[in-house]
């Protein structure tokens, strides 16, 4: 994976930007940036700690050429998918869509950080929504819960078990699917044949600009 | 039934602000026939609405005394108000331009006494003020206004409100019976100077305008500060009437935004950069002003301006665009964003914020009954194609008085042209 960054490195050399638009999804926007900040205003996440580069911030970095901190940074990993800045950006630069794709790009290159909680978050659900066609609730939140060890998630359990138990009485969490398949959907094998076909697709896309 | 003398010579100008003033002017001192029409019962648009212009920090009411005296030393000019032009057909050199006119219930006889204006009880919003404060149903628009009549509202006609009016007037100007009439008449070319009219501010939906009482315009400002306005001059915040010493200015408001106007509206940054000396003045060293900005646009020879703004200490400039506006429990708006330079979070609280708001045409391209070409934003653009038709001042374009009355003056000159065209063939 590395080998891949070494790669990307010396093909762009210190043309980052190049990179960004000819790698990342969305990367032909950071160019529309103005710098306003509305994006960095609007995002929510902005009073955690972690997230050391706003968005316009990355951009202003992808412009200058400044490859380490870009894939170094948090920022594009912090991103909720709220959408605040997208639908206020006055450049219509489809910012959560472009932080994606660099989060997507430092990922595929071996640059993101080793368990993320955002990316860990994104690829248990992932795997867990496709294995099925439909996301097993109990399954995903033992993953997630029990990521940081065995005492950890126990606490978080139990913090959250009233909730659980709401979920339980809606009939929306069956206890006993932590041991059983879970409920699938009704055609798993067109759903397989679906995200095969949508690999295969990006994959020559991937290729297309490798 | 309005009898108005026009031929293929004549000039038929739509819009009676400085633009629509100008051109009419600089036509009929060169000798054609012009016929001025305009949709208020007064002349000078929204130039007329402002306090004080930039750079000089001059009256508008100085420049457009010059006009006025310059209209009505004129006899070539017919002025047609609460007048709109409603169809054009034909072609260059020869158009008939149908005109709706509006009754106004007062007649040439008024002497603007004001003795209908303490008859009437009904009070109306004040147009003139942005709605920022009331009038009686019997009015003169401004101290300003041309021509100097009274106007009767349309709402109080057929009440007794309308017959004390009536019977207040001692020199017979009231006329309750007149009617709305649809007149026709021919030009030789058309200067189209409808102007401009302010964003819609709620549009921008996180800056809570059509929330929060104590956000407004610039426009609005301009009437708050001026001594002929709602307040008397005075700076007072419009939720509990207190005195507004720490303003925030948002550059920006409206414009360069592919939500909302696509241009930079050129004049809000001169306009801010103006109002802040209003703060200054109004207050002294307690008056604050903060400006948000994206880049501070002083065009050309107003970066002087600027830079004199830039020195007063009483004048911060944040460079952001603010991301939201809130409201805290004493009812002080709060601007929230990032400081761009230095990465900044903050929550600002303020008395008042005035929002820069963005120019559009009033009339939109689309929406003139000619064929004229118009650009995304829904300005006039020069185009052979507009054949006797000339846009002129805010209908081209995003201008500040200064340069509409240079684009008055070039459509003005393109007009001539047509008619003396006209004027040949016809001798």
């Amino acid at each position: 994976m590395s080998d891949l960054n070494q790669q990307m490195a010396e093909r762009y050399k210190n043309n980052f930007l190049k990179e960004i638009e000819e790698q990342a999804e969305m990367g032909e926007w950071v160019k529309m940036c103005m710098q306003c900040g509305l994006c960095s205003g609007s995002c929510p996440t902005n009073f955690h700690s972690g997230w050391d580069h706003p968005p316009q911030e990355i951009f202003m970095l992808i412009r200058a050429g400044k490859r380490e901190e870009v894939l170094n940074a948090q920022g594009m990993y912090m991103c909720t998918s709220c959408y605040n800045c997208y639908v206020r950006c006055p450049r219509k630069v489809p910012v959560t869509h472009v932080m994606h794709g660099i989060a997507e790009y430092a990922y595929r290159i071996g640059r993101a950080p080793k368990n993320q909680p955002t990316m860990h978050l994104s690829r248990t659900f992932w795997n867990n929504a496709t294995k099925y066609g439909r996301v097993n609730e109990v399954k995903l939140t033992q993953s997630l819960y029990f990521k940081d060890g065995l005492g950890a998630g126990i606490k978080k359990a139990m913090e959250m078990q009233t909730v659980a138990l709401g979920l339980v009485k809606a009939g929306r969490l069956n206890p006993l699917e932590a041991i059983g398949g879970g409920h699938k959907c009704k055609d798993l094998k067109g759903i397989h044949a679906m995200l095969a076909k949508a690999n295969e697709l990006e994959a020559q896309r991937k290729a297309a600009k490798g | 039934m309005t009898s108005v003398v026009a031929t293929n010579q004549t000039i038929l100008v739509v819009g009676g602000g400085i633009s629509g003033m100008t051109a009419a002017l600089e036509a009929a001192e060169t000798g054609k026939q012009v016929v001025l029409v305009e949709k208020n019962p007064y002349l000078g648009g929204r130039t007329v609405q402002l306090y004080r212009y930039f750079p000089k920090m001059c009256h508008p009411t100085c420049g457009l005394e010059i006009n006025l005296r310059r209209l009505k030393a004129n006899p070539r000019i017919q002025v047609l108000t609460l007048a709109e032009v409603t169809g054009i057909t034909g072609a260059k050199g020869a158009y008939s331009v149908s005109v709706k006119l509006k009754p106004r219930y007062v007649n040439a006889n008024c002497t603007a006494c004001g003795e209908c204006g303490k008859a009437v009880t009904t009070e109306i919003d004040d147009a003139f003020n942005y709605n920022l404060g009331k009038v009686k149903a019997a009015y003169l628009p401004s101290s300003m206004a041309y021509p100097q009549r009274y106007v009767i509202d349309p709402s109080i006609i057929g009440t007794p409100d309308a017959e004390r009016a009536k019977a207040a007037c001692k020199y017979d100007a009231v006329n309750l019976d007149d009617q709305e009439e649809t007149i026709s008449l021919n030009a030789g070319a058309i200067v189209w100077a409808t102007g401009w009219q302010p964003y819609d501010a709620a549009k921008i939906v996180y800056y809570g305008y059509d929330r929060f009482p104590n956000v407004i315009s610039n426009v609005e400002f301009e009437r708050l500060a001026d001594p002929h306005g709602p307040t008397g001059g005075k700076i007072l915040r419009p939720s509990d009437g207190k005195e507004a010493r720490n303003i925030a200015f948002i550059q920006c408001a409206g414009s360069r935004d592919e939500n909302h106007l696509r241009h930079c509206s050129r004049f809000c940054c001169m306009g801010s950069l103006k109002q802040t000396h209003y703060v200054q003045e109004a207050y002294g060293d307690e008056g604050k002003s903060t400006i948000y900005y994206i880049d501070i646009r002083a065009i050309d020879r107003f970066e002087d301006f600027y830079q004199k703004v830039k020195a007063n200490p009483n004048v911060t400039f944040v460079k952001s665009k603010v991301a939201r506006i809130t409201e805290d429990k004493a009812g002080n708006p709060v601007c929230n964003g990032v400081n761009t330079e230095g990465y900044i979070r903050y929550a600002n609280t303020h008395d008042l914020v005035v929002l820069a708001l963005g120019m559009e045409p009033s009339v939109k391209g689309v929406n003139i009954p000619a064929e004229v070409m118009s650009d995304s934003s829904g300005f006039i653009m020069a185009d052979p194609a507009n054949a006797g038709i000339f846009g002129a001042g805010c209908a081209t374009n995003a201008l500040d008085v200064n340069r509409a009355v240079q684009s008055a003056t070039a459509a003005a000159l393109r007009a001539i042209q047509v008619v003396n065209k006209v004027a040949r063939a016809e001798a």
